[in-house]
This record gives structure tokens, sequence and C-alpha cells, in this order.
């Protein structure tokens, strides 16, 4: 089981924060689950600049996630 | 020190606490962000962050500055949550040995706080809200220093 943190537009979007998600082994499995219940949500974590960071890591591509990962989508930041 | 809050930020109390026990200390530099409204309309921000992540990636960009400016100590505070005009959203504090390290260091923290630290920004204005990114004014200040360092 996956914690999944949605931030800034996309938690406006998604209309939710923070999930528990079971059953998604990488990050390209988490984003179809994701997807196949949220199209627009699916589209908007693919979109432009929005990085990924597993337990608080950016990460690159993807990768496989462990069972108490924590794992963010950071649309593009505002600064401070 | 790196630290975000909910609660307003008193700059007074800051800088009064950050200079007491300081013996090798010549200069201390502080700048005050303060959440403005635009042409009179009451805007209210809503800043988000990653906990831990956010103070992480801070605490990069204050250890670049540590190095580059050779500063004695640093404060770092970031407003999180709703913030009315008129409220302090950023206090940063330096301290080196001379005034020149503690001004350029405070400058450059800011600019790479404005540009580069993980938060989203909500602008809730009298009739809608909206998502900001940063300016293109806040990306050429960061540029800036990139440039002074090759």
């Amino acid at each position: 089981m996956a914690r999944v943190l949605l931030f800034g537009p996309l938690r406006d979007l998604a209309g939710w924060r923070e999930r528990d998600i079971a059953e998604a082994a990488s990050i390209s499995a988490l984003k179809a689950l994701l997807a196949e219940e949220d199209e627009r949500l699916g589209e908007a974590l693919s979109g432009p600049g929005v990085k990924v960071a597993v337990d608080q890591a950016i990460v690159n591509g993807d990768i496989a996630i462990g069972p108490r990962a924590e794992v963010a989508f950071l649309p593009p930041m505002s600064g401070g | 020190m790196i630290s975000l809050t909910d609660t307003p930020l008193r700059p007074g109390e800051l800088l009064t606490r950050f200079c007491e026990d300081r013996s090798e200390t010549g200069a201390v530099a502080t700048f005050t962000g303060i959440a403005r409204a635009d042409s009179g309309e009451g805007t209210i921000l809503e800043l988000e962050a990653y906990p831990g992540f956010t103070e992480a990636e801070i605490g990069k960009i204050a250890e670049t500055a540590r190095g580059r400016f050779g500063l004695d100590d640093i404060l770092i505070l970031h407003r999180i949550g709703r913030i009315t005009p008129g409220e302090a959203i950023v206090f940063v504090a330096t301290a080196a040995k001379h005034r020149r390290a503690a001004f350029e260091a405070c400058d450059f923290l800011m600019d790479y706080l404005k540009s580069r630290a993980p938060f989203w920004k909500k602008e809730h204005g009298p009739a809608s809200a909206r998502w900001i990114q940063p300016r293109e004014e806040d990306h050429a200040d960061v540029a800036r220093w990139e440039k002074e360092k090759s």
C-alpha cells in the first residue's frame, strides 16, 4: 500500500490531498490506476513540469515502489 | 535554522533572538517579505508546502549560501497556510564576519527561495482564485547568481 500525496493544482483537480492506494507496484502502475478512476487527473499527473518524489526524493522515470512508499506528485512550484 | 509555520511571524523578536550570544559575528542582515494587496484588492495568499521535503530543499539552498558567502549562521522562517495582506510571509537572517557577505547572502537566499523553493501558492481574489508561478523577473534574479559564479 502506497501513500499518495497531491499538491497545488493537482490536489484541487483531484479533490483530495492524500490517499492510501493498494496494488501499485510502480509509478506507471500507480498513474494508470489513478487515471482509470479519474481521466483528467491521469492526464495532469503526466503533465508538463510534474515531478514525482518517492519517500521525499525526486525520481526520474518509472521505478518500482515499495509497499510503504510515500509517492508525491509535485506540479510546477511557485516558489516562496 | 529552517522552519515553516502557520502562525504570524514577528520579525523584531526573531532578529533580537538571532543576534544574541554572538561574539565572532560582525554583521547580521535580514529580509522580511510581506504579503501585498495589489491595487487595493483584498487578496489572500494560500501557501502549501510538502512538510519535510520543503525544509530539506530550502536546506540545500541555505548550505549553498553558507559555503559561498562563508556565513556563521542562517535563519529562514516561512509562513504556510492562509496569509492576509500586511502579514510577513518570510523572514531571512544571515550572520557573517563582515557586512558584504551578510547582505549578499540575504539577497541570494531570497532570489532562490522565490523561484526554487517547493511551495505552491494560490491567490484568493474577490472573485476567483488562481495558482501562481514564478515571474520572469524571479528567474532572471536567480540567473544573476549563476552567471557570477562562472
